[in-house]
């Protein structure tokens, strides 16, 4: 509708040229930097240095680690001091530290998108990245492999510590399948649980209210469990007992309320199809919202 | 090229692009101007792909930018310099950037070199200054050096070194033959600096042309007439002559007055007639803030007022003069008297059929047929001169009823002579 066209004595001659090739090449200008065709692994690259460049990063990882060490280790001593652990495993001491220490996974999570939309940040990613759904991925993936790689490695270290601290104190000695859950299936709950948080925070956009989002999400089902007293309700109780997050995390080291809710690795799964379904839904409002 | 086709955009009921279409040619400085509020920001949204518009498509050589094969290769652009991560140092955020469209990392520190921040780059940008925080948006944008760069508000909060940086680098980047698209309120930079012009009111194209043509299809041309200071009687009398040949009388606040729609031979034979003499008769020709203020002011969403300071002020010592309001504050219709149908639109634009329904409805003519030097204007529009008494800003002097045609026929031809100032 521009009605009014005036003759452009700037550029006489590049217009027609112009429509004459149309698409990628631009006439007038082309820069000497070879553009090369990108994929998802710039955007993991770029994401990398995005994470590993925030003060938050280091503090929340610090914190996570400090805590599961720190209550790991107490925990450790405290038990050793009783003497008695009447068959025990010793892998369930790592489950306090985890218990607090998740939220700080959460709370990367969370930041890792949330930030980006608190601070405008996420007009220049997607400027600079149109395709939207290489940049959750990419986010994903990056979280995901640092959140678990992080939780691995404490985990382990703590399992270790406190099996040879309590060797020799009447704890029996776990089994491969035990030391498996209690490290590889707990770091992969732990790393799902943040990349929930990461998608809770994609589609929150807002780093506050994704983290209480999270933090009710892992609390509230206990918390009003506990105080359900009334025996009608109490088929709803049993079921926010089994199912509230801590309690699930408690399988992984055969620390449960009760013994009819999940078992095995199936809290993972659980996680893991919740996960998917948050994927989905925070793919689609990517792609549809404006940024 | 940015080429935008009937681009509109809504916010619930709000609508803050309404059918906007335009081109944006490489090898020259495009100037995208507004009020406040006007959606430029929200159409720099929906060009970079960051809005979809709700409807019309707005494309960059031919791609709707969200499937322009590498974007950021193609297309730089500054959109908001607080859109960084403040945490971040100014070049991981770079680096972060170059990756994403696998830019070589030296690229980085080139870039931070051109905008002159390496000093700082490893400083978090939260502490940054807006001048520096504009420069790492620039920084960001050039990273890439794309085929087309857009700019919103670029020389925000820049020191004069700065600016006048900003305003070679536009040029310069146009004239490798780049397309440049820069929004801004500062009228004088945009003077300096833009070859075209694009200006929007409330989501409308107001206009579509280079800077000169928009100028003078805009001016508020005007004579300044100063009369002997010492006799304020022959101001008067000067004054009601001129409005009874039908200009339009504006007194300024030292005492001269700013006389349009006459030609200044015709004040001249005026004041001779009636007597009187002349200490000042000057040709003025406005500037592109000028022409923009005038070509805008129908369409300005937040307008300030004079602070009345209602029952706080003391009131005043008899005697006293109360102070002379400073020129333009609160006198919408002080940069120009509105064409003569209120807030019309200069061009033959189609009649608006869009959601602000008192927008510019008549319009006298292209700015090339018509004639857009605004002396000749009155005479042209004698014959239906009935609107021009609502058109009158307050302050202006009601003008005799209609032009008289013996009047005004003389007026057409004697135009002629400040044509050299339109075209200036």
């Amino acid at each position: 509708m521009s009605t009014h066209q005036p003759p452009m004595p700037q550029a006489p001659a590049a217009a027609p040229e112009w429509q004459a090739a149309p698409g990628g090449n631009h006439p007038g200008y082309s820069s000497p930097i070879p553009v090369v065709r990108t994929h998802l692994g710039h955007a993991l690259a770029s994401e990398w240095t995005k994470i590993k460049s925030v003060r938050s990063t280091m503090w929340t990882l610090g914190v996570f680690v400090l805590l599961v060490v720190g209550i790991g280790l107490l925990a450790g001593v405290a038990v050793r001091g009783s003497g008695d652990l009447s068959g025990q495993s010793p892998l369930t001491l790592g489950f306090f530290g985890l218990l607090i220490g998740m939220m700080c996974v959460i709370t990367l999570g969370v930041l890792t998108t949330a930030s980006e939309y608190g601070t405008g940040m996420i007009r220049t990613t997607m400027t600079a990245c149109p395709s939207r759904g290489r940049v959750l991925a990419a986010k994903s993936i990056v979280f995901f492999v640092l959140a678990f790689a992080v939780t691995l490695a404490v985990v382990s270290f703590v399992a270790m510590l406190q099996a040879s601290m309590l060797d020799g104190q009447g704890a029996k000695s776990p089994s491969t399948g035990e030391w498996l859950k209690a490290t590889l299936g707990i770091s992969l709950y732990i790393a799902l649980l943040g990349l929930l948080s990461l998608l809770v925070g994609s589609m929150i956009r807002h780093s506050a209210g994704a983290i209480t989002i999270m933090i009710g999400t892992v609390l509230a089902p206990l918390v009003i469990a506990l105080f359900m007293n009334a025996s009608s309700l109490e088929k709803v109780q049993t079921a926010l007992l089994e199912y509230s997050i801590p309690s699930q995390m408690g399988v992984f080291y055969d620390n449960t309320l009760s013994h009819s809710g999940p078992s095995g690795w199936d809290p993972l799964w659980i996680m893991l199809g919740v996960t998917a379904a948050a994927y989905a839904g925070a793919y689609a409002l990517l792609h549809s919202r404006d940024v | 090229m940015i080429e935008a086709v009937g681009l509109t955009k809504r916010y619930g009921d709000k609508t803050a692009v309404y059918n906007l279409s335009f081109q944006v040619r490489p090898g020259a400085v495009t100037g995208f101007l507004g009020p406040n509020g006007s959606g430029k920001s929200t159409t720099m949204r929906m060009i970079l792909g960051l809005d979809n518009p709700t409807s019309g498509a707005v494309t960059i050589g031919g791609y709707p930018y969200r499937r322009l094969p590498n974007a950021p290769r193609q297309v730089g652009a500054l959109l908001d310099a607080k859109a960084v991560h403040g945490g971040r140092s100014a070049r991981s955020h770079l680096l972060s950037l170059a990756q994403l469209s696998g830019i070589p990392a030296r690229r980085v520190d080139e870039v931070l070199g051109v905008v002159g921040l390496q000093e700082v780059a490893k400083k978090r940008s939260k502490g940054f200054s807006l001048g520096m925080g504009q420069r790492l948006g620039i920084a960001a944008a050039l990273l890439g050096d794309p085929q087309v760069l857009l700019f919103d508000e670029p020389v925000n909060g820049l020191d004069p070194e700065g600016i006048l940086w900003v305003r070679n680098l536009m040029k310069a980047l146009a004239a490798e033959g780049r397309t440049v698209f820069v929004s801004s309120h500062l009228m004088s930079e945009m003077a300096l600096t833009a070859d075209h012009l694009i200006v929007i009111g409330r989501g409308q194209l107001l206009a579509d042309m280079s800077v000169t043509e928009f100028i003078s299809a805009n001016s508020a041309d005007f004579a300044r007439v100063r009369t002997p200071d010492t006799e304020p009687q022959l101001r008067e009398k000067l004054s009601s002559a001129l409005t009874e040949a039908g200009g339009h009388v504006l007194p300024e606040q030292d005492g001269a007055l700013r006389v349009t729609g006459l030609p200044l031979p015709r004040i001249s034979d005026l004041a001779h007639e009636a007597d009187v003499r002349l200490w000042e008769l000057s040709p003025h020709q406005a500037s592109l803030e000028e022409a923009y203020m005038r070509m805008t002011q129908g369409a300005v969403d937040y307008r300030s007022t004079i602070d009345q300071k209602a029952g706080l002020q003391q009131p005043l010592p008899p005697g006293a003069q109360p102070p002379m309001p400073v020129p333009g504050q609160g006198q919408p219709g002080w940069y120009a008297p509105p064409p003569p149908q209120q807030g019309g639109h200069p061009f033959a634009m189609p009649a608006p059929s869009g959601p602000y329904g008192g927008a510019p409805a008549g319009a006298y003519g292209a700015p090339g047929a018509g004639a857009p030097n605004p002396y000749a204007a009155p005479a042209a529009q004698a014959p239906q001169a009935s609107p021009v008494p609502q058109a009158q800003p307050p302050v202006a002097a009601p003008p005799a009823p209609a032009a008289a045609p013996s009047q005004s026929a003389p007026a057409a031809p004697a135009a002629d002579p400040t044509q050299p100032e339109d075209a200036r």
